[in-house]
């Protein structure tokens, strides 16, 4: 048995990849709910109830894929480039210091003013983060997955710091965390009654517009041939560095804004569990996406509905809601595996 | 004057160096475990969760009932098997090496914690075991046994690595896989003998933690550890013995701050101090980027009859 690469890929088999990537990861974790000894089919029944069963149910889990969305696109642009930016979550958390500190009344500014003043200091936030790691990179050589690996718990740390320090809400009774935003920073809510914000809509509206630029502008070409070869790139006169570094503001600033969003739409103010491992949740996104930001959405949608339909179900069931962090690990790894399949097909001999 | 006097008192206490040779120890075994696979050609950035995993599962086996080292079996086995998965995607599907790593780590630190609260469903208090205790050997400082074991794997790696057939065919597979190949070597089998070894070790890093420096298991108990093994890996050029160096290094900074800390009284915030690992392993990085001699085909997958 040998593989061999296929001369293209039908549609078709891409959009079955990440389906039949999703079904083995159900299918090999059923083996870890039946361990647990409840019944399997009963455990996804509730699952998927829970992500989707109610109105209820369908709204947080578009509220928890607004970030996942974010992130995974700043996986994606990054990954096109083959900029290994690991450092999403701490580039969440920049930017969702940066929303604190903006929005936190220092600007005395209407609500259609100030949101996009702290939606942009997220970015650039998060942007800057993500910056030195490639200036690192195309200056000195320096592998960047380890550095903003590494860079996510200074950042965590920086966090904490001022959680208890410079920027703790000093009506918090004790509890590090930050004053709320100003009134004029929230983003408003898109359904009464209900945590679904207005970030949800920047979201969509990022992976349309990137979509856009991919497709039809310079910019995404000049994006997708470095990634696909920097040195062929470099010899047909593009400038390398600073597509990199162009990259790396942008889905840095993607990460930033996904730390913004969250703050201004739907917790109001800043702590340490703001993102249970968005950025990281983000990688797998993307992967499943293939890199496509309108993928991203279908991908994210997916990954948050398992974490919401999880805790659903491990409220009902003795089957620890951490189910949802191993099915979107597995869920990596069938694709990654599924990607191979549909990119090569299998040849005797 | 007075900050001088403090580090100097610091640095002539006897306990500060046992401190260090314990701190050393998680950074040595998982510094050892990411070199053998580095040399071999494939990254294992799944070091984070094999941690997690083996310190996950050495303590659970101890806590079963199993005796202290049969536990560390247990957690080496269960990294053994994550590195089985690791190299079974990167070296004969030749899968990305960044994102399966990563995949890996997502799946080893999430089944630790899926099985830890599985097990134990309201324990809202880590329960505890009874670690290894410290052994005194004539003419060193009182350790417990697997930071001896640890200093001892070090000789063993490298005497393998560079006095061995076996170490010749792991540098080779890692350097020019294509000349291993017309010597009549199995890269592909190597290669993964290599990655599962590598990842053992790995877990025997974790399995320290629940084992021997701690008697419990906590969430995020790992706390980037595997990614500093990564940075000190390139920073000891991939050889044995300077891993050990550069850990122990490591190991003197980390033990350092945190007796600055103590002294320090709370003047400067504790988090300044408890960045300065990270900080540094940038730093050492930033250091030896230039003139790292990465293994030539590092990162590199290799089919058969391709070139």
């Amino acid at each position: 048995m040998r593989l061999e690469p296929r001369t293209d890929t039908p549609l078709a088999l891409r959009l079955l990849a990440p389906v039949g990537a999703v079904v083995a990861a159900l299918a090999l974790c059923a083996l870890l709910v039946a361990w647990t000894g409840a019944p399997v089919l009963r455990a996804y029944g509730l699952l998927f109830e829970g992500a989707v069963g109610s109105r209820f149910a369908l709204t947080e889990t578009l509220t928890r894929a607004t970030p996942l969305i974010l992130t995974g696109l700043a996986a994606a642009v990054a990954f096109r480039a083959k900029l290994w930016n690991i450092g999403a979550e701490g580039q969440l958390y920049m930017g969702a210091l940066a929303a604190v500190v903006v929005g936190g009344g220092m600007l005395d500014l209407a609500a259609w003013a100030l949101i996009p003043v702290v939606m942009i200091a997220g970015m650039a936030a998060g942007g800057v983060t993500l910056l030195g790691p490639a200036m690192l990179k195309v200056r000195f050589g320096v592998d960047e997955v380890v550095t903003t690996l590494l860079l996510n718990f200074v950042v965590l740390l920086l966090v904490s710091l001022l959680l208890e320090g410079a920027l703790k809400d000093p009506m918090g009774m004790g509890w590090p965390q930050s004053a709320p935003v100003a009134e004029a920073a929230e983003l408003p809510k898109l359904v009464a009654r209900t945590r679904l914000h207005a970030g949800l809509a920047i979201a969509l509206g990022l992976s349309v517009l990137l979509w856009l630029i991919d497709t039809r502008t310079i910019w995404g070409y000049e994006n997708r041939a470095v990634g696909a070869n920097p040195r062929a790139a470099a010899f047909a006169g593009m400038p390398v560095t600073r597509v990199m570094l162009r990259t790396a503001l942008l889905s840095g600033g993607l990460a930033g804004l996904a730390g913004a969003a969250e703050v201004c739409g739907l917790k109001g103010y800043l702590t340490l569990d703001l993102s249970p491992g968005f950025g990281y949740s983000g990688i797998v996104v993307a992967m499943l996406a293939q890199l496509h930001p309108i993928g991203v959405v279908g991908a994210a949608l997916f990954i948050a509905g398992i974490f919401v339909g999880a805790d659903a179900m491990s409220r009902a069931m003795p089957v620890p809601n951490y189910i949802a962090d191993v099915l979107v690990a597995t869920s990596l790894l069938c694709m990654l595996v599924a990607g191979l399949l549909a990119r090569y097909r299998l040849r005797r001999g | 004057m007075d900050f001088l006097s403090t580090i100097l008192d610091i640095l002539l206490s006897a306990a500060f160096w046992t401190a260090v040779l314990r701190i050393a120890t998680p950074y040595v075994l998982g510094t050892l475990g990411e070199l053998v696979c580095e040399r071999a050609g494939v990254l294992n950035l799944g070091i984070e969760g094999i941690m997690t995993l083996g310190a996950m599962a050495g303590w659970m086996a101890v806590y079963q009932g199993a005796d202290l080292w049969t536990g560390v079996l247990a957690a080496a086995a269960c990294g053994a098997l994550l590195g089985l998965l690791h190299a079974a995607l990167t070296v004969p599907l030749g899968l990305s090496q960044h994102v399966t790593g990563i995949g890996v780590t997502l799946l080893g630190t999430s089944l630790s914690y899926f099985v830890y609260r599985l097990v134990l469903p309201q324990a809202s208090t880590p329960p505890t075991v009874e670690p290894f205790q410290p052994l005194a050997l004539p003419g060193a400082l009182a350790q417990t046994p697997l930071t001896y074991l640890a200093f001892l794997l070090v000789a063993v790696v490298a005497y393998v690595l560079y006095r061995t057939p076996v170490g010749l065919a792991v540098r080779m597979v890692g350097e020019n896989p294509a000349a291993a190949e017309a010597q009549g070597l199995n890269v592909t089998a190597i290669r993964i003998g290599a990655v599962v070894a590598g990842s053992a070790l790995m877990a025997l890093a974790g399995a320290f933690l629940t084992l021997s420096a701690f008697n419990a298991f906590f969430f995020n108990m790992v706390n980037g550890r595997g990614w500093i093994c990564i940075a000190l890996v390139v920073f000891a050029s991939w050889r044995p013995g300077k891993a050990l160096l550069g850990a122990l290094l490591f190991a003197v900074f980390d033990a350092l701050q945190l007796r600055l800390q103590q002294a320090s009284g709370g003047v400067l915030p504790y988090q300044l101090f408890l960045m300065m690992p990270y900080l540094l392993s940038i730093l050492a990085l930033v250091l030896v980027a230039r003139r790292a001699s990465y293994p030539r085909a590092l990162m590199i997958p290799y089919r058969k009859g391709e070139r």
